[in-house]
Order: structure tokens, then sequence, then C-alpha cells
């Protein structure tokens, strides 16, 4: 077929004409996109680069270096440790599964590490290093160095971590820092960016948590560019953060190892106090726990070790203790029966070893009586009747009002966990807290410091301090934060008349080194550190009219839960006071039996520059026996001072 | 001996042919190949290895390719346009039974170590076929009924074909080429005011039918329209991509970043840097200006292709060259909307810049034909 020349030029013409208009569209639909570049790119430009930037710019924290802690003599109790740990990153490893077999060859490495860091490494992008094994030896990390090119993505890496070099000597002092929960983050209404660090620790319990916001320092922070999957490309600038302030306490390292070391495995606490100033020198709860486990994560298998324990090796007893203070509250009925003027030093009282008052009849702890006793009597024979008649003559009110004077009842103010109260009850108390009256019965409880009354170690440490000095002493555990010292004010006085003080120091003086004192075994014989102090057994039971008929009375026939706490206070020497001990035994029996060696000792070791209390001090027979124990005791080397302040 | 070979006289032979390219075309292609080549450079991070070199062998082999296409005699294309449109009809039932799906879902298939995929070549096959028919036809009966029956089958063979596999956007892109053929050949508009209300009524019968059993898109062909339609809903999921783009786009400023300054392409939060959204990258760092020169390169481009329809008073070839123009600014078009946030995102490269082997071959093919037209022409 052959088409005339005509068609074809019409055809042709027809295909001009549309080709034209199609043209047309083209050319509007460029002038769109064109415009639509102009608006994007020109008229919204500022926007869209602000959003670009935000894209690239990611601001990261740098945590800062916790503040360490030291004893008064800048000995270090709780420091940041190079952590030594390897780390994988999938993009570099490849096979993840196959280079960690071939690491744990070369560590060692449990199955269940291997299994934890696969799922790991799974559930972050390829480039975030995943911890394979952390804490571990210089030896080990060698060995993964030495082995690298075998160990793709393998990587050795020093970190800080928390470490208390004398664990268990601190333990309750110091705490521990652990991972920070939902429930720290859900106390803040402002929580500092730093808390959502993963890995990042903040106090737990203790000092570490009391003074955090000193310890924990301010973060710094670093600008760096992401790319899109959050891997960082290059830092752009950095601003350092401030480490924490490092800390120093007033309690001497060595004292409180010596004193840990000499509570043994018994359920007690101690508490020494420098009678001049108030300072802490050693603030012990036994048994305790070495808080290095907790900072790494303690297993169920241990935690549960602790709990299940029924000497609360987890309890701070020196400070959340409460215990009737027994015999040892005697100076207090003392000093409110002197100071109202009822009693004076050389006041008579018959103790026929009973009292009766209101129908009802009080036994003195000896049955058989006293006879007529003084006030240093009372005292050095720890006569129950004495008090009994002189409660009865002052009333509790102002027992109770002396007491809070010396400290009793009323919370120190330490930066440590769970800080007791104690109980100092008057009638307004038991009115408050039972809606009951006050009874006759219930001052000759609290006249011997049984009944309500409730005294925590601490307390009874700073009441003996307060008796030894005559001054509101206020017990202080830090001594400077940074490079500022705390100032010591000096405490106001008491408003104690001297005199009466004075008799009772004598009293206290006489309890150990009169021959028939209850504290006689306890005495010192070196003339400079004479010890004085006071005893006291606290039932932590009634023991009923059928017990004491059937003879069951002797401590040792009981279950170790139902036996009497031992309690002993006393203060050194006694010329020119310098340190108040006071210690509290659970269950320990007699408190000058059990209670009274170990304040002794304290004392004396507190005196003593040298790491065990001089023999000299002891009585000529003692000192064999002595020697051997105390050269038994498990003390521990610790590290002198650290000079430099460093900042690993 | 064809009519349109019987009528040229005046044809160059030999080498001599070589003087008569329409060399102005040969050098905007190469322009534009040679923005591809510095950006896929750019997005690589500076290195030649990883998208700009390979580019650039392709671009080669194309070149070649092109060359000899457009030595051949135009009207030998003619001659075997019929069959190549069968060839690809084949190569499209050939992958729907035993094709690869890749990203995208496109369908392709490996002949050796080039991957062809059939839906390109079928957009060329298609422009020839039909340029071949209304060459043939008696252009007094184009608006005939049964004569529009005809190329409208043809569409839509191919077209059933690509949407099946499924990709929408080359389907789309099928269909437009087609009906630009047919309107050039000067199709009644009565026709496409049918066609275009049915394509309404389309519209809308997608959206009310959508949740029913008689919804006819995949769902993440929904998706793709919610997404445009609102890119904020979703910033992370799918509507990153066009926020991230817009944001590289329009970050850029009358003047760009400078040249590997981008930091949306080079931090990767750009996504299909190197195919798709390539263009992004190009406007966050030359900026306005850049993106404007590249939109005038293209604009030049099919303005050349349109001047030598205009000059060829062949019908067969002015309509072939039209409607290779016509798929070329569609390419555009689609995937400078979709970047720029104004068309969902459908899988349609930037021609001749995005990294990819079987559309730039198929491309410089298509201006291998363009070129034989040219040279071949009714002078």
């Amino acid at each position: 077929m052959r088409r005339s020349a005509r068609d074809t030029e019409d055809s042709a013409r027809k295909v001009n004409r549309r080709a034209l208009l199609l043209g047309g569209g083209v050319a509007a639909m460029f002038a769109v996109l064109a415009g639509r570049m102009r608006y994007l790119a020109v008229d919204q430009a500022d926007q869209f680069k602000l959003l670009a930037e935000e894209n690239r710019i990611s601001i990261r924290l740098i945590p800062p270096n916790r503040g360490q802690i030291f004893d008064r003599n800048g000995r270090l109790i709780a420091g940041n440790e190079q952590n030594y740990r390897v780390v994988i990153t999938r993009e570099d490893a490849g096979d993840v599964e196959e280079v960690l077999k071939r690491l744990a060859e070369v560590i060692p490495l449990p199955p269940e590490a291997i299994e934890r860091t696969l799922t790991e490494v799974r559930r972050h992008s390829p480039f975030v290093p995943v911890i394979v094994a952390d804490r571990m030896a210089w030896e080990d990390l060698s060995k993964v160095a030495i082995n690298a090119p075998s160990l793709p993505g393998v990587t050795p890496e020093v970190g800080l971590s928390r470490a208390y070099p004398l664990d268990t000597d601190f333990a309750h002092v110091v705490g521990y820092v652990g991972p920070v929960s939902e429930n720290d983050l859900a106390k803040l209404d402002y929580p500092d960016p730093l808390l959502k660090i993963p890995e990042f620790q903040i106090g737990k319990i203790g000092v570490e948590t009391w003074m955090e916001d000193r310890l924990r320092g301010r973060a710094g922070t670093k600008r760096i560019e992401v790319n899109a999957y959050g891997r960082m490309m290059r830092e752009i600038d950095r601003v350092e953060g401030d480490a924490g302030d490092d800390i120093r306490l007033t309690i001497d390292a060595e004292i409180q190892d010596f004193v840990q070391a000499r509570l043994g495995s018994e359920s007690a606490a101690a508490v020494a106090i420098d009678v001049t100033n108030g300072d802490v020198l050693a603030i012990c709860s036994s048994p305790s726990f070495d808080p290095n486990l907790f900072v790494r994560g303690i297993s169920y298998k241990d935690y549960a070790i602790l709990t299940e324990d029924d000497h609360r090796p987890l309890a701070n007893k020196a400070v959340q203790g409460a215990y009737p203070p027994g015999s040892t509250f005697k100076m207090v009925t003392a000093l409110a029966a002197l100071e109202a003027g009822v009693i004076n030093a050389d006041t008579s009282v018959y103790c026929p070893g009973h009292y009766e008052t209101g129908g009802r009849r009080f036994h003195c702890w000896k049955r058989g009586g006293h006879g007529a006793v003084s006030l240093a009597r009372s005292l050095s024979e720890s006569c129950d009747v004495y008090y009994y008649d002189i409660a009865q003559r002052v009333g509790i009110d102002k027992i109770a009002e002396m007491g809070r004077r010396l400290g009793l009842g009323m919370r120190h103010d330490l930066p440590m966990s769970a800080i007791t109260e104690g109980v100092m009850p008057d009638k307004a108390w038991k009115r408050l807290r039972y809606d009951q009256e006050w009874r006759i019965g219930d001052t000759i409880n609290a006249s011997i410091g049984q009944g309500y009354v409730l005294a925590s170690p601490l307390q009874l440490a700073v009441m003996t301090a307060r008796i030894a000095s005559g001054r509101a002493i206020l017990p202080r555990l830090v001594r400077s934060i940074g490079d500022q010292e705390l100032p010591v004010s000096e405490a106001p006085p008491l408003g104690i008349d001297g005199a009466l003080l004075r008799a009772v120091r004598q009293g206290m003086h006489s309890v150990m080194n009169d021959r028939r004192g209850t504290g006689y075994s306890n005495r010192v014989a070196d003339p400079a550190m004479v010890l004085a102090g006071k005893s006291g057994t606290s039932q932590v039971r009634n023991i009923s009219a059928a017990e004491r008929a059937r003879g069951v009375i002797s401590n040792d026939q009981l279950p170790w839960n139902r036996r009497d706490h031992a309690l002993f206070v006393g203060f050194a020497p006694f010329e020119a006071p310098k340190v108040a001990v006071a210690v509290v035994v659970e269950h320990g029996g007699g408190g000058s039996s059990v209670a009274g060696p170990i304040v002794r000792d304290v004392a004396l070791r507190c005196l003593t520059p040298g790491p065990l209390p001089p023999l000299s001090a002891y009585p000529k027979s003692q000192r064999g026996r002595i020697e051997t124990f105390l050269n038994a005791l498990p003390l521990r080397r610790i590290e002198p001072e650290v000079t430099a302040r460093s900042r690993a | 001996m064809s009519f349109l070979e019987y009528r040229v006289k005046s044809a160059p032979t030999g080498l001599a042919k070589v003087l008569h390219l329409n060399w102005a075309l040969v050098l905007l292609v190469t322009a534009v190949a040679s923005v591809g080549w510095l950006m896929l450079y750019s997005v690589a991070g500076g290195d030649l290895d990883t998208w700009a070199g390979p580019q650039m062998k392709r671009f080669a082999l194309g070149f070649v390719m092109m060359l000899v296409i457009a030595f051949v005699p135009i009207w030998f294309w003619r001659n075997v346009s019929g069959l190549a449109y069968l060839m690809s009809l084949v190569l499209l039932l050939v992958v729907e039974f035993f094709g690869h799906v890749g990203m995208g879902a496109q369908r392709w298939i490996a002949i050796g170590p080039l991957v062809l995929q059939p839906s390109e070549l079928a957009k060329v096959t298609l422009v020839m076929m039909l340029a071949t028919y209304y060459d043939w036809l008696d252009p007094r009966k184009v608006s005939r009924p049964l004569w529009v029956l005809i190329p409208v089958v043809m569409i839509v063979l191919p077209t059933a074909l690509v949407i099946m596999q499924p990709n929408l956007g080359t389907s789309l892109l099928l269909l437009m080429v087609g009906a630009t053929v047919m309107f050039l050949a000067g199709v009644s508009l009565w026709y496409f005011a049918v066609v275009a209300a049915l394509g309404v009524g389309a519209v809308v019968s997608v959206f009310t039918l959508r949740g029913t059993p008689w919804q006819f898109l995949h769902d993440y062909q929904y998706r793709r329209i919610d997404t445009f339609l609102d890119p904020t809903a979703d910033p992370l999921g799918a509507g990153y991509n066009i926020i991230q783009a817009k944001i590289a786009l329009g970050s850029g400023g009358w003047t760009g970043k400078g040249f590997m300054q981008g930091t949306q392409s080079r931090l990767n939060f750009l996504p299909e840097k190197h195919t798709d959204f390539i263009f992004t990258t190009l406007a966050e760092e030359f900026g306005f200006v850049g993106a404007f020169s590249l939109l005038a390169l293209y604009a030049l481009l099919i303005a050349f292709c349109v001047a030598s329809a205009l000059q060829n008073r062949d019908r067969f070839s002015s309509l072939l060259i039209l409607g290779i123009a016509a798929n070329f600014f569609y390419y555009i078009a689609v995937n400078l909307s979709m970047v720029m946030g104004m068309a969902p995102v459908v899988g349609v490269p930037l021609p001749l810049v995005s990294y990819g082997g079987s559309a730039l071959l198929v491309l410089m093919a298509a201006f291998g034909l363009v070129q034989s037209a040219h040279v071949h022409r009714l002078r």
C-alpha cells in the first residue's frame, strides 16, 4: 500500500501540533518542579537547615569520676578501680558466635555469658560494643590482647568501677553503689540526666547515698556528629565535667578494722567517739558483708545467705538497732534526781532486794539486797532498788528530759541510713503512743533502762561522751568535703552542775576500779588511761514466775535469741576524757563479762597509736590471756595514706 | 524496500553518519550522566569504586550501544518493532513465572552479568509498536473505535503483566506513555476525556473499596498513598523517607552545603541515596542552583528531542522520538515529584543519574533509536 504524500504531510502537521501542545505541558511541569524546588530550598531553607542539624548533632554526657572516700588519715575506703573488660562489636567480628567460641578457648567464659552476649549483640546495632566479660584479671586481659588477630571485633577495655578495699569494715558506714533503679528515678522530680546512662551507678545506702550530691560530680558533655543509625562519626566539641568531691571521714580505718575484728562473729555493734569534738572514730556493726558484692550485682544465692542469717548482717545495728539500755541508763536517772535536788551524792537508800509500790513488788538483780546504798555504790554494784526509789521521787518527765539532754530519744544526724530515734518515754509520749496513762511501774522499769526505753549504740556513746565532757557533744562523721574542712564548733555546755557530773563520773570510775564493781575485771591498770564505765544487761523477755521457780535463769540454758543483751559504756582516761565507747552484744548475756572487755580493748586502742592496745595497760593477771587473744585477731594490713589525690 | 527507505534518498551512509548524529543530544545525555557520576562519587563518601565507577562503565557500554543502534537505518527498527514488542511480552511472562523479586517488587531476570527488567524494555518496545501501528494506519481512520481498540489492547497487554508483578509505578508509566503516543497520533480528544473520567472514577473506587474484599491495591500501596498524604504521621516508619528527603532538599538553600558536604546523605539519613533519591543529595550539596541546572539540562534534552521530531517528516520517526522523550519526561516528573513530596513514593529512578544498570542501558538504547531516526530522517 502506498499512501499519498499529502496524507503524510497532513498527519505530520497533526503530530507537530500535538507535539507542541505536549511540549507546553512538559514546560509547565518543569516550571512546577522548579517552583517547588525554590519553595523547599529557598523559602523554607531555614527550617530544613535546622532539622538537618538536629539530625546530625547529638549531645552525649561524659560521666564524671565519682568522689573517693577516705578515713581521717587519708586511707582509701571507697575508690574507683580500673575494671578490665572485653567487648565485642558485631560489625567487626563478622561471625560473632564463632569469635566467642574462639574467645572461650583463650579465657574462661561460661556458656551463660556467651548466650547473654549473643542476645545482647542481636539487640543492638552492629556498631554498638557489647560487654562479654567484666572485671577480668589482668592476665586474662593480656591473653585477649595477644590473641587479637584471631579475635576480630573483640576489644579489651579499661573502665572505672567502685571498689571498697576495706570491704566488710566499712560496709555499714559507707554503704555501696548500684545501678539506678526505676524507684530511684521516681523519687526525683528532675533526675540528673546522668542517671539515665546505662551502667551509671549511684549510692544505695550509707555515706554513698547520703553524700550522693557531693560525690557524684557534674557531667561533662560532648557534641558529636551521628549518622542515621546513631553511630558516632566524629566529636565536634566537648565540655569537661567536674569530678565528684572526695570525702574524708572522721573514722580511723585502723581503729575501725580493730573494732570490727574484735566484735568477731557476734551479733554486735560498737561506737567510739572522740569526747573532745564528737568525731566518730569507729562505728561498727557485726556481722558485716562485702559491699563489693553489691557493686558487681549480688547473686540470689549470696543475697539469700545474707538475709537468712539470724545475726542480720545487712542491718547497721550501731545506728538502727534500738535496744533497752538496761543499767547503762542509770546515770540518766541519777543525774535527773541529783539535778532536781531529791537526792545528793551521799543520800543513802536501803536495798532489801526488792521494792514495793502500788501493790507490786519489783526485784533487785541481787536477790539478797545491797543494804544501805549510796550513789557511787548504786552505780558500781548496779543496785536496782536505789533507782526504783529515786525515780519515784523525781518522776519520769524529769528523767526523760535528762535523757534527751544527754542525747537519747533523738535522731543524731549522720550521713548513714536508717538512723533510729530510739525511745525516751514520758507521760505525754505514752498518751500519744498508746493512749494510756503513765503508771508507777513504767517509771520503775524506765529507771533501770527497761520497759519503753530504747537506745541505739550511737546514742549510748553520745550519752557517755556528754557525761564525760559535760558538753552537748554531737557526733560527726564527715571531716572534709573536697578541699573544704568542715568547721568544728565547740559543743555548748550541758548546763548540769559540774559537781553532779563529777559524782556520777566517780560512780562510773568505781564500777571499774572498785573491787566490788561490776566492771572490776575490765579495769585498766595504766593510770594514764583509766577507764570509767557502766555495764548493762537488758532483758529481751520477761522471766516468768514458773521459770524462776524452775531455776531456769541462766542465759546459757536459753536459746540464743532469748538471751539477754549485753551492754557496756565507758570513757577514758578518767581524769581528762578523750574517748567514749558504747558496745551492745545482742543476746550476749552479761554486760560486764561480754561487752565490758570489748569497751576496754576499744578504748585502749583509741588512746594509743599501735595496731593493738598496749599490753601494759591490762592488769598483770590478765596479760597472758589477753596477749594470746589480741594477737589472734584477724587484723588487715591497711594501705597507707594516699598522698596524691589519685583520679585514676 | 520499505516506504521510508524508498523516500529517503539523501540519508548518509557509512561513517558519514557520525557527522549527522544529533550531537547536541549526545552532549546533553553525557552531561546529565556526568552529573550522576559526580553525585554517585559524593554519596559513596568520595569513593569511585562503590557506584560512580561501575556507572561510568555501564554508560560507556550504553554509549556504544547507542551508536550501534543509531547507525542501523531506522526502517530496520520499524520492521522489527512488532517482533521486539512480542519479545518483551514473552519476557514479561517469563519473569512473571521465573523472575526474581527484589526491592520494591520489581521483577528481573539475570542474563549473565546483566540484570534485565523486562518492564523497562517494554516501555520502549511499546512506543516502537505504537509508532509502527500509526505509521501503517491511514491517518483518517485513527479515531474510529476499532482502530482505537487495537492500540489500547497493545498498551493494556504489557501494562496488565507489569501490574501483576506487582509494580504500580511502572504500569502507570506504561499507560501514560502509550496514551501519549495515541494522543500524538491524533486520536480524538473525546477518547481521552472518557478515559480521564474513568480514571477519576477508578481513583475514587480505589479509596472507597479499601478494606473491603474487593480492594484492588496491595496494602503497601495504600500505605504509600497514606504516607504521601501525611508523612509526619509515621515519622520513623514509612514517612521517614519523605521527611528526610525534604530536609535534605530544603537544607541546601540557594547554593548548597558544598560538594561532599551534605550531612543528610553522608550520615545516611537519606534513603536510597544512590538510586531513587539521588536528586536530594544534589539539592543538598549544590542547592537550588545545582538542582535547577539539572532541571534545565533535562528540559533542554527534551526540547532537542521535540525539535528533532518536528524536523522529521516521517510519521514513525517523529512518533518514536516523541514517545521516547515522553517516557524520559515521565521518569523525571514522577521521580522529582516523589522526592519533593508532591507524589507518593513509587520506585522510579531519576533517568541517567540514578545508579542502576538495566534502566540506563534501556535508556541509552532508546536514545540510539532517536539518533537513528535523526540520522535517517526525511530531508
